[in-house]
């Protein structure tokens, strides 16, 4: 925090070895390269019009509000296996570990294939479903949430598991021996320390959820104002209108870019 | 300015729960123990556990308001134990209480939870919550006991003033010193006025020119608040400073126990000898150093601010020691004459062993000076000699110590 | 650290407004009266500029009904209609797909088979290679782009290469005809093999030739069109069945270059 410096000038980083920048430029450009591409295909005349369409404006409010639902049920339903992971001793945690991550290797039409074979109308949960409540699952809202909490919690769950590992149960043997019960201590101790963790899985989580198309088109469908996301209307749009397609790419990267970049300044300035 | 003391307002209804309790966790089907016959006061702690092919089989006692010091080298068992007294593992056979409650009772399935026990424990590394500033990491014990946030943070305050920290109370951990942070460690501790404080290492962590002054606010509090605690360590000084009585733990056993000055003045086992490792002398503070019981001064420098008169310890390496055949002439402030005891070698060296002399000061007695093997062959010493032992005042620390 | 605990508070006060809005929503949905229903196509990719073109003109001859699309892959659409979803209407660009949903039971009816598509060789405008059939493609003096075998215009293609008896040595095998087509746009490639409809859809940015082998088994796309099973608005399904086999569906097809059947 308070670090000294010399005395006229910046702070003086160690010097990195000269193998890192070469890979580290590729990797970058890797990137960058492609998205800088997209600003110059975009059809700049046509471009507010081509963001501007009901279809596009549909797709772009629904991507927002189901990410951040998203977020919210990997926050919800992803903190406390991470905290099952880090911290429990049940037998078999490396196979429910395992588990839990299968997302993250799965091709995401296949996790949508799956979610399908459970929750539709035949299938068995999805059955019992409209039997008893007439909820049908697949091309609702409520599918895309539930595709995209299915791709995105490892995010989360990865992030804090490692954040938890790190910070240790130092905190809580502590918090502990001050009398805190197990619930205290995770709510003023252990969730406060991996804030940090918590924030930038959150982040990776919604980033994700943001960019979900596999297991979104195959388990909620492709229906206007209802599932399509911005990622299904840029694949329905790259059938026939490539300029449409492109511009609501742009879209995309600037919203995941402006969230991304805003937390990630919080997350540095107001912790620690 | 440090402000007065606060008695402590639980005292009373602390006995009162300890009367309580103690007659709600009566351990059916278990004769009572000799050495367990009372179920109130202190703590009492028998533990037998294996862990990793090393066994531990200890039985402690802590009176109230006694400080206990457990000595040991690494392995010894002195993390199991003190985890075992936190209720942070649980041990194959074990019964503890603590103040009549019962804290664990193997015989019965009996562990009270870490959080339910009302030990304290202050670790090497302070360990403050990194988010929260040191004012409210003192609060936290007693806001978890239900107290008011206003009146929590109001003692805090005033918890930290007595560590001699009141005005980095707003300050985050990651703004504080090693030994700030320690101070707001000990401070956060006392806060919720555990039934027993564990102290594990507390000073190892801290730079040589911190510990001393970290050391004496713990001493102080501990002393002024009558603390029970338990301490362990590997560094005699701590041990001395801080402990009434010495338990020495050697592979999982108690080797010795006595108080402190004791056990260190006379090792029986050749274990605590080594532990030891030090020279002491009691005795008084005075200006020029230390005054023995019987009058003679030990030239030396003080560790911290001690008043005349106050309960101290001179302590010196046996490396120190300088070994003359005839009164030396020159510098040495300490000079004295022995009877040797013993010659005992240890690795690179010989360890002289004293006894006191007709001629010299009692306290000579198991004083111990480490000399190489060619000094000895040259001096041509054996057990029942004379000899003179001389230290330079600069190689004496003087501590004050536990009444 | 605050303003973070309320973005996450934020977010599940979110969660619990939007479900109740969200489950209010669509049972109230199911109640509606007639005069606004609502008809679900799930219909292959490929289709999505004709369908586009034929829903006003569907929701206007059918009053109080609106026509939402859910456009995807034949597979998946297949997959969905199997396991349940709510569609009405399923059209595929495979017989094998629809023959999927069929076997399921899910089938009102029999599927109809209304158009078809067919490969033609992409080249640039004014043929500049001089190419006439599959065999100008072999070689390196002529670079051209497919499909990967794995999708369907890629099955398509290798369909054509057996018919023909010649092995094509593309620069690049794409994963979906739209990349094939971009391909040749760009000037990356000589050719490409892909449908004659997305020939019509480069706006003269490229040039389609005709080969014998492109209605081979296998090699020609066919599209059908059925009613799904269980469907709350059958009525409605066989009207847009009818209307996109009928002559205002004929006409846009043709315009966008399927043959029809």
């Amino acid at each position: 925090m308070t670090r000294a410096r010399p005395a006229g000038g910046g702070a003086v980083s160690l010097a990195l070895p000269w193998p890192v920048w070469v890979p580290a430029a590729l990797g970058f450009g890797l990137i960058a390269v492609p998205v800088a591409g997209l600003v110059v295909r975009t059809d700049w005349p046509n471009f507010l019009a081509l963001i501007s369409t009901p279809a596009a404006l549909d797709a772009l409010w629904l991507s927002l509000v189901t990410g951040l639902i998203s977020t919210a049920f990997c926050l919800l339903l992803g903190t406390p296996l991470a905290l099952v992971l880090a911290r429990s001793h049940l037998p078999g945690l490396p196979v429910l570990r395992s588990v839990v991550l299968l997302p993250l290797v799965l091709p995401p039409v296949v996790g949508g294939l799956t979610l399908l074979f459970l929750l539709g109308r035949t299938g068995p949960v999805g059955q019992l479903l409209d039997a008893w409540f007439g909820i049908t699952v697949p091309f609702s809202t409520e599918a895309v949430i539930i595709a995209q909490t299915f791709v995105a919690m490892p995010f989360l769950v990865v992030s804090l598991e490692g954040a938890l590992r790190t910070a240790g149960e130092r905190y809580e043997v502590v918090a502990a021996t001050l009398g805190a019960s197990p619930l205290t201590a995770l709510r003023r101790v252990t969730i406060p320390v991996v804030l940090p963790g918590l924030v930038s899985g959150a982040v990776l989580s919604f980033a994700r959820a943001l960019g979900e198309f596999g297991a979104t088109i195959a388990f909620a469908g492709n229906l206007q104002g209802t599932t399509q996301t911005l990622p299904l209307l840029i694949y329905i749009q790259s059938q026939n209108d490539l300029d449409g397609a492109v511009a609501m790419s742009l879209v995309l990267v600037v919203v995941a870019v402006l969230i991304i970049v805003t937390t990630r300044t919080r997350d540095v300035t107001g912790v620690r | 300015m440090r402000p007065p003391i606060r008695r402590r307002p639980w005292a009373a209804d602390r006995a009162d729960r300890a009367g309580g309790s103690g007659e709600g966790h009566p351990s059916p089907g278990r004769p009572t123990e000799g050495d367990l016959r009372s179920e109130s006061g202190g703590l009492r702690a028998r533990v037998t556990t294996r862990r990793g092919g090393f066994t531990l089989d200890v039985e402690i006692e802590v009176a109230p308001g006694e400080v206990v010091a457990v000595l040991g080298p690494n392995g010894s068992g002195k993390s199991t134990l003190l985890g075992t007294l936190a209720g942070l593992y649980i041990p194959k056979d074990a019964r503890i209480t603590l103040g009549g409650r019962t804290l664990t009772d193997t015989a019965t399935g009996l562990a009270v939870p870490a959080h339910r026990r009302r030990v304290g424990l202050l670790s090497q590394q302070a360990l403050l919550f990194p988010h929260l500033t040191a004012r409210d990491n003192v609060a936290f014990g007693p806001r978890c006991a239900g107290r008011g946030r206003r009146e929590s943070l109001e003692a805090a305050g005033e918890r930290l003033a007595e560590v001699g920290i009141g005005e980095l109370a707003d300050r985050r951990p990651s703004a504080l010193s090693g030994g700030q942070a320690q101070r707001v460690a000990i401070a956060r501790a006392l806060a919720v006025e555990p039934d027993l404080l564990l102290l594990d290492e507390p000073f190892a962590a801290l730079d040589v020119d911190a510990a001393p002054a970290v050391r004496s606010v713990l001493r102080r509090l501990v002393r002024d608040t009558g603390q029970t605690t338990l301490l362990v360590t590997h560094d005699v000084v701590d041990a001395v400073v801080l402990a009434d009585r010495l338990v020495v733990l050697a592979e999982g056993r108690v080797v010795e126990a006595g108080p402190t000055a004791e056990v260190l003045a006379r090792p029986r086992s050749a274990f605590a000898a080594r532990i030891a490792g030090l020279d002491l002398v009691t005795g008084t503070a005075s200006g020029d150093g230390l005054t023995t019981p019987e009058g003679t001064t030990v030239h030396g420098i003080a560790s911290e601010k001690i008043a005349g008169g106050e309960p101290a310890v001179a302590v010196f390496p046996p490396s120190a020691v300088a070994v003359h055949r005839h009164r030396p002439d020159g510098s040495p402030r300490n000079v004295l004459p022995v009877r040797l005891a013993a010659l005992e070698p240890q690795g690179e060296v010989v360890r002289l062993r004293a006894a006191a002399s007709p001629d010299g000061p009692p306290w000579a007695d198991g004083l111990a000076a480490d000399v190489t093997p060619a000094a000895v062959a040259e001096l041509g010493v054996e057990p029942g000699d004379d000899l003179w032992f001389a230290v330079k005042a600069t190689e004496v620390a003087v501590h004050p110590r536990r009444r | 650290m605050s303003s973070a605990r309320r973005l996450v508070l934020a977010a599940a006060a979110a969660t619990l407004a939007f479900g109740v809005a969200a489950c209010g929503g669509s049972s109230g949905g199911e109640q509606q009266a007639p005069p606004t229903r609502t008809l679900t196509v799930s219909a292959a990719a490929s289709l999505t500029d004709v369908y586009d073109q034929l829903k006003p003109q569907f929701e206007q001859a059918n009053p109080g009904t609106t026509v939402v699309f859910n456009f995807g892959g034949s597979d998946t659409l297949a997959q969905q209609v199997v396991q349940g979803a709510p569609a009405d209407v399923l059209a595929t660009a495979s017989t094998r797909t629809m023959q999927t949903a069929q076997q399921a039971g899910r089938i009102q009816g029999e599927p109809v088979t209304y158009a078809t598509n067919k490969l033609q060789i992409a080249v640039q405008p004014g043929n500049p290679k001089g190419i006439v059939d599959l065999t100008s493609l072999v070689g390196p003096q002529v670079t051209e782009s497919v499909c990967a075998p794995a999708v369907p215009c890629g099955a398509a293609t290798e369909a054509a290469e057996r018919a023909a008896g010649v092995t094509l040595d593309p620069v690049s095998e794409e994963q979906d005809v739209r990349s094939v087509l971009q391909r040749v746009v760009t000037r990356n490639v000589d050719a490409g093999l892909v449908y004659v409809t997305d020939v019509r859809a480069s706006d003269g940015q490229v040039q389609g030739i005709d080969f014998p082998q492109a209605t081979a088994q296998g090699a020609a796309q066919n599209y059908l069109v059925g009613a799904v099973a269980g469907s709350r608005n059958a009525d409605l399904a066989n009207s847009w069945i009818q209307f996109v086999t009928g002559p205002q569906g004929d006409a846009v097809l043709q315009q966008a270059g399927f043959a029809l059947k």
